[in-house]
């Protein structure tokens, strides 16, 4: 049984969506959606424990073996991605029962967690897969169902976010085909672990380097690096409420792990950063990027679209950690991946329930919150701390090792550029947490209530675990730190 | 057990404390101080809490003597604070006070620099509600400004400390002195909370604006927590000579001009603070000592004079010179305490200011630091004059303002009644206090020319006061009164200050309205370029977008293929 759990945590999910789709009745379907997530948030976590220490496993899909049959390769990394995935995606399912009420009548609701479970799918599927062509597979199957779970925004700008990110979502995905295609074509191979042994000697080959060019600028569109970013505010802004706290916990997290999957291992650190120089390109954008994405956050006034754009300004902190290529950044750069994810979907979640209740995620509607809902704003505020990288919150730690990576360089002004940038996210959930408990309580939200405890608790669980992961660092950072060195080649 | 941490005591109960009835919270913050102090004596000096966190060692509680006098002094601040404060049933001021002044706690405790900044920083933060509970607008601006300097610290002591880890791999927290770049970050770091020259506006600007319990607290822990880190990182620094001395000699200026009495009192906090750096920036075994006793004593006496300022506003509504008079009437038990207060911080023999000060003042001479001593000196003088005499004679005395009101709340006068009480048992058994102290004491503060110098100075000061009074020169009306050595001087310089503070404050004002300008336009301006409509946030449309990824990647590709 436990030999076969790479194939069972991908398979839960898998099987449930059709099992969903048709199921009429939608509390049953979400019972299921649910039961079936949590299982695999325990494969993950039975698979993490396998893999910890730096073990691999590999396993072969029907029992081809690689490279011709699809292998299945699980490390520390894609370990901690899987859990990632399914225990944030788990959280967030568990509260989307109440918030998709107000959205749609029940009986669509089953055709939602379809699409939901579909995505978790995907996304654990990217995760562990060792063949390239699946990956570019299920990256298309997440597009899609990220798609439709978009376009169920309760606004009509959300079809139009949608169509939009449709276009961007598609040209990346088939740039990363072309990627692919191309040295598949060099090599005539598909795994990854294969493609890396062969790549090395076509290093001087203008196709390799061609699909390197498509493979980044493919994979920086889902990454949402600055300044291909742009898809990214609005359909977090327009997605139903609680799926934004998903898709800002995986999608791009994901996207971000298919990097540094394939800038570090199957096209390899010497040709990425020393032969093509992508530490050139990334390390400016990001840097650009989190300083213009922090400002455009301080200046907004929806608070949904201000976290959206804090979200590009977070990831570009991860990009930048992969770009300047020392342990310490490439250490941040995962432990923020982990980090961020879990803030920020529950900084989606706790606004998903203020907006379930105020019906506005404007500012000033959501001004004198803290008093009618105390307990969602309390969450909030944890969260936003932890955001703001103060210490004992997860968001101090990934803060820690970027500076340190920063100072590493001796770039001291990359720390002094990374310290105003957080500055800045003082200011922008300093003028939350303002509105929230020290302007009037606003006449038409005079009367709202605390939301139900299934979605508050939810809130609450991501809330602890930025203070958890604040103090005891061992899975985020210390299988990062171990990541890193895996990955630069050091140490063991 | 003995070996548990007093500041994570206090955290745990201020996390707690929102969920207990309001009449046991009270009980509460009262009893967590006591049993903390029972803790921290029942603990060897040694280090404890040991652990890494990311690959760092940390050392969260390290006891040793300097660390034992402000752990059990902030412990008795607490208890009083907590007496002072036991008729309140508001619970954010408990749990700010109980938290704030575990950080305070906490910080003191810190072996290493990272636990430093994280208590650093939550003494900033559980502070401002202190000053938000009062609940005016001006509270919360103030408290906002307050809050930006505090947080300010905290930013650039996380830069001192990330680079001190960068260029010496350690984080311990041990002697560090001026010279690196890291160094330099961490001191101006400490320099602001400890309200250098320069960087103390916070302190006059912040600690009247809080709540009446609120300030006695506040004056007990922040700026004395700066101290310690300086005493600890920064001793025998000379630069912290010269900083300490302007620190004791320009707050006086404003303080004798000032009418809010709590914001006098702010500036001769400010002043102590200077004695107190002129110690560690002289650095030897005495000094250090001095500082250490002096920290402890003025805790006391600087709380007893809050609270004895605290009762009046609590009772009058008001702290303004120019409204306050003849109160001794009505609050016999407060005029009484305060006047203790007042010849604490004047040094009088017999009360606690007098063993402690003295000391620094030897330690000064010693070293033969001529004008550093003079400046102290005067600055002593300068004491008597706005502290030991201003504050109880303005409030209590002067003309009858007419007002009557109750004498202090029962809770109120115990609290002060145990200062009062300890300020007076250091001043006349100074022994107790010597004992904890971090280096061995052979000081002996009891000698006839220590007595017979002060005494003079005071009794001066004392005499100026009677002919003043009696010959008609002394102002009643006015927001200040000069009696002092060097009375004959300050009379005119009144009436030269006054229009030159008042220009002060003007140029002050124009220079804020201009940078207040400045900001509105940068932020109009930053508006138009980031705000929710403009170029660079606005939704690009699809062919936009599609544009942008082709060009990149046209970029890409020329930058990898050629």
């Amino acid at each position: 049984m436990s030999n076969q759990l790479p194939a069972i945590v991908l398979l839960l999910t898998l099987l449930a969506a059709p099992l969903c789709s048709m199921m009429r009745n939608g509390d049953h379907a979400w019972k299921l959606a649910v039961s079936s997530a949590w299982l695999s948030v325990v494969a993950a976590f039975a698979l993490l424990q396998q893999v910890w220490g730096g073990y691999e496993i590999s396993y072969h899909m029907g029992g081809w073996p690689p490279p011709w049959g699809i292998e299945v390769r699980i490390d520390e990394l894609s370990a901690l991605v899987l859990v990632l995935v399914t225990l944030f995606g788990s959280i967030v399912l568990s509260a989307l029962r109440e918030s998709l009420r107000p959205i749609m009548r029940s009986h669509r609701h089953s055709l939602y967690y379809t699409t939901f479970l579909l995505c978790m799918a995907s996304l654990i599927g990217i995760t562990i897969t060792g063949d390239a062509f699946n990956v570019f597979v299920f990256l298309e199957i997440s597009s899609l169902s990220t798609y439709a779970l978009i376009a169920r925004g309760r606004d009509r700008r959300a079809l139009t976010a949608s169509f939009r990110y449709l276009i961007m979502g598609t040209i990346g995905a088939t740039f990363i085909l072309i990627a692919i295609g191309f040295i598949y074509m060099v090599t005539g191979t598909l795994n990854m672990a294969d493609l890396a042994e062969r790549l090395p000697a076509h290093a001087d080959n203008r196709v390799v380097q061609a699909s390197f060019a498509f493979f980044t600028i493919g994979i920086a569109l889902k990454v949402a690096v600055f300044p291909l970013h742009y898809w990214l505010p609005n359909s977090y802004t327009y997605a139903p409420k609680a799926t934004t706290a998903f898709l800002a916990a995986t999608a791009t997290k994901v996207s971000l792990y298919v990097m540094i999957r394939f800038v570090f291992d199957v096209y390899g650190i010497e040709f990425s950063f020393q032969q093509m120089q992508l530490g050139l390109l990334l390390v400016p954008l990001s840097i650009a990027g989190f300083l213009i994405a922090s400002l455009t956050a301080v200046f907004q006034n929806d608070v949904k679209r201000l976290l959206a754009w804090s979200s590009v300004a977070q990831l570009s902190y991860m990009v930048l950690g992969l770009g300047l290529l020392n342990i310490d950044g490439l250490t941040a750069s995962i432990t923020h991946m982990f980090n961020h994810a879990m803030i920020k979907a529950g900084l989606f979640l706790a606004l998903a329930a203020m907006i379930y209740r105020v019906e506005s995620s404007k500012l000033s509607d959501l001004a004198g919150i803290g008093r009618t809902m105390p307990y969602t704003t309390a969450a909030f505020v944890i969260l936003g701390l932890g955001l703001i990288g103060v210490p004992l919150t997860a968001g101090f730690v990934s803060k820690w090792y970027l500076i340190s990576a920063a100072l590493e360089k001796d770039w001291l002004w990359l720390a002094v550029l990374l310290i105003a940038s957080s500055l800045m996210a003082v200011v922008y959930i300093g003028k939350i947490i303002d509105a929230a408990y020290f302007k009037p309580v606003s006449a038409s939200h005079a009367q709202v209530k605390e939301v139900p405890p299934i979605i508050l608790i939810p809130c609450w669980t991501f809330a602890l675990l930025t203070i958890y992961f604040g103090i005891d660092t061992r899975l985020s950072a210390g299988l990062a730190g171990r990541v890193a060195q895996t990955l630069l080649g050091v140490g063991s | 057990m003995t070996s548990l941490n007093p500041a994570l005591l206090f955290l745990l109960a201020g996390v707690l404390l929102p969920l207990l009835p309001s009449a046991t919270r009270r009980h509460c913050v009262l009893i967590v101080p006591l049993v903390g102090m029972l803790l921290l004596c029942l603990t060897p000096y040694g280090s404890y809490g040991q652990g890494d966190i990311f690959g760092l060692q940390m050392v969260s509680y390290r006891l040793d003597k300097l660390a034992f006098v402000w752990a059990l002094i902030f412990h008795i601040a607490a208890v009083i604070g907590a007496i002072y404060a036991f008729h309140l049933k508001d619970p954010v001021q408990q749990v700010a006070a109980l938290i704030y002044q575990g950080a305070a706690i906490g910080a003191v405790l810190a072996g290493d620099l990272l636990t430093l900044f994280i208590w650093w920083e939550l003494t900033a933060i559980a502070s401002v509600f202190l000053i938000w509970a009062r609940r005016t607008d001006r509270a919360y601006r103030v408290g906002m400004r307050y809050l930006i300097i505090q947080v300010g610290s905290g930013v650039i002591l996380l830069t001192g400390v990330l680079l001190q880890l960068h260029t010496t791999g350690s984080l311990a927290f041990e002697h560090i002195g001026l010279g690196s770049l890291a160094s330099w970050f961490i001191f101006v770091a400490f320099g602001i909370k400890c309200a250098f020259p320069f960087l103390h506006n916070w302190l006059q600007d912040a600690y009247p604006e809080a709540t009446v319990t609120g300030t006695v607290i506040l004056s007990a822990f922040t700026t004395k927590l700066a101290v310690y880190a300086l005493a600890r990182g920064f001793a025998g620094t000379e630069i912290l000579i010269w900083i300490g001395a302007t620190m004791t000699a320009f707050p006086i200026l404003f303080a004798v001009i000032e009418n809010d009495l709590r914001r006098v009192l702010s500036y001769s906090l400010n002043n102590q603070l200077g004695f107190m750096v002129v110690g560690i920036g002289i650095g030897t075994e005495l000094s250090l000592n001095g500082t250490a006793a002096h920290a402890f004593s003025h805790i006391l006496y600087k709380a007893l004079l809050f609270m004895a300022m605290g009762a009046v506003l609590y009772r009058v509504k008001t702290i303004k010179a120019s409204e306050l008079g003849g109160l001794y009437k009505s609050m016999p038990w407060t005029t009484v305490f305060c006047i203790i207060g007042s010849m604490s911080i004047s040094a009088f023999p017999l009360f606690s200011g007098f063993i402690s000060k003295s000391m620094i003042l030897t330690a000064v001479a010693e070293q033969h630091y001529t004008w550093v001593w003079l400046v102290l000196l005067l600055a002593s003088a300068g004491v008597m004059d706005h502290s030991g005499i201003k504050i109880p004679f303005f409030a209590f005395f002067a003309h009858d303002s007419g007002k009557r009101c109750d004498e202090a709340p029962l809770n109120m006068l115990i609290a002060m009644g145990i200062a009062a009480f300890l300020c007076i048992a250091i001043g006349i058994y100074p022994d107790a206090l010597y004992a904890i102290l971090p280096y061995t004491v052979d000081y002996v503060p009891y000698t006839t020319t220590h007595v017979i110098t002060q005494l003079q100075l005071l009794m001066f000061s004392a005499l100026a006061f009677a002919v003043l009074f009696l010959s008609g020169l002394y102002p009643p009306e006015i927001k200040s009164v000069n009696l002092d050595t060097d009375w004959f001087y300050r009379v005119a310089a009144v009436h030269v200050l006054t229009p030159l503070t008042n220009a002060a404050k003007k140029s002050t004002a124009a220079v804020f309205g201009t940078t207040d300008r400045l900001a509105q336009f940068s932020l109009n301006r930053m508006n138009d370029w980031v705000g929710p409509k403009a170029w660079l946030t606005r939704t690009v449309d699809s062919s936009g977008m599609v544009a942008l990824v082709l060009g990149s990647l046209l970029v890409f590709l020329l930058v990898y293929l050629f």
